[in-house]
């Protein structure tokens, strides 16, 4: 050890018998009353005391940055503004995900939304949907002989020229696209159903501009008057039209192109 | 006897009076703390050693006290100063323990 009182030339102890025991020897130190040297080692004791327990003190309380160097400071610094940023990006990054999120529940209830639209103006067109709204009831009198397929085909197609949306026939049967009429006895045969005179035939349109197209010279209501027939047109504000097709996914025909 | 009531008398003023250490010591008084630390328990077995000086002690204790405060001091000033109080703490530390092995030795012969 290098410590200088150890190495001290002259060692003074206060011990009088000189006892060759350092345990005999503090013992007698503390039995003693004080000297100089006693009363200079209480002194710097206390001193010693009093800090240790001032420092203790100090350092269970909540101020790690009060005595923190000025490197150590800066550190703290710049990892709280290191944390912020990273921080403050993540919350950007995450109001651009909601905002987009938002964004998307937006168009994607506008898609759903036309796309409904688009369904129901379809599907009165194919005939899936029931449909209402102004439009004539034509009623063809006369008998199976007479009236056949041929007047109702013209009149049909008259009657799409002037712009019917939805035709019906016999309140039973939609008529659409696909839709075929052959002969039968008794009768006509529309997809499958036979319909027995009188003929009713539902139409939604404009009102007046089918009434005329059934009303020409050589149109519908001449050509049953020729084969003995009867027809009276009724226009009406409100045609209701409750019958339906099935829809039937085309076998042969894909859609060509994207649109 | 009058060196423990000493130590007494300075644990309990501290303890009362609970002060608050002024910032500009903040840094050293651990490592001054520690170093009279290292210091008494050098005279203490300088003491049982038979060689123990007041004046000597009074030194030593002055001494290292400040010399640790200087050490931290300089450490502060060129950038090193946590490493350099580690050190100083370190080297106090094994005194320390030297030191107490041989009071050991002295009070129960082992």
């Amino acid at each position: 050890m290098s410590d200088p009182m150890m190495n001290d030339p002259t060692p003074k102890s206060r011990d009088t018998e000189r006892a060759p025991d350092g345990r005999s020897r503090l013992l007698a130190a503390l039995q003693s009353t004080g000297s100089r040297g006693q009363v200079m080692v209480a002194v710097l004791l206390a001193v010693l005391g009093f800090a240790a327990v001032t420092q203790v003190h100090a350092n269970g309380r909540d101020d790690a940055y009060v005595g923190a160097r000025q490197g150590d400071l800066i550190q703290y610094i710049n990892n709280l503004s290191l944390a912020s940023q990273r921080t403050e990006s993540e919350i950007t990054k995450l109001q651009q995900t909601r905002d987009s999120l938002r964004n998307d529940a937006q168009s994607r209830r506008t898609a759903v939304e036309r796309a409904r639209q688009q369904a129901n103006a379809l599907g009165i067109l194919a005939g899936t949907e029931p449909a209402v709204g102004p439009g004539v009831r034509i009623t063809v009198r006369g008998s199976a002989a007479s009236v056949g397929t041929n007047q109702l085909l013209n009149g049909l197609e008259e009657l799409r020229d002037a712009g019917a949306e939805v035709i019906e026939m016999n309140d039973k049967v939609r008529v659409v696209a696909q839709t075929s009429l052959s002969d039968a006895s008794g009768g006509v045969r529309v997809d499958g159903q036979l319909l027995r005179p009188p003929f009713v035939i539902d139409a939604i349109g404009d009102p007046h501009t089918l009434s005329t197209a059934m009303d020409f010279t050589g149109g519908f209501i001449s050509e049953v008057r020729d084969v003995g027939g009867k027809v009276s047109v009724e226009k009406r504000d409100r045609v209701e039209i409750v019958s339906v097709r099935n829809p039937s996914a085309p076998t042969y025909a894909k859609p060509a192109g994207t649109r | 006897m009058i060196a423990a009531i000493g130590l007494l008398i300075g644990l309990l003023a501290g303890l009362l009076l609970q002060p608050d250490v002024p910032i500009w010591l903040e840094p050293y008084l651990p490592i001054a703390v520690v170093a009279a630390l290292d210091a008494v328990f050098g005279a203490l077995r300088a003491f049982l050693d038979g060689i123990f000086d007041d004046k000597v002690f009074v030194v030593s204790f002055v001494s290292n006290v400040l010399i640790a405060a200087l050490i931290v001091y300089l450490g502060d000033k060129l950038g090193v100063g946590g490493q350099l109080s580690t050190g100083v703490i370190v080297v106090l530390g094994i005194r320390i323990f030297s030191n107490v092995a041989a009071i050991r030795r002295h009070i129960f012969h082992a």
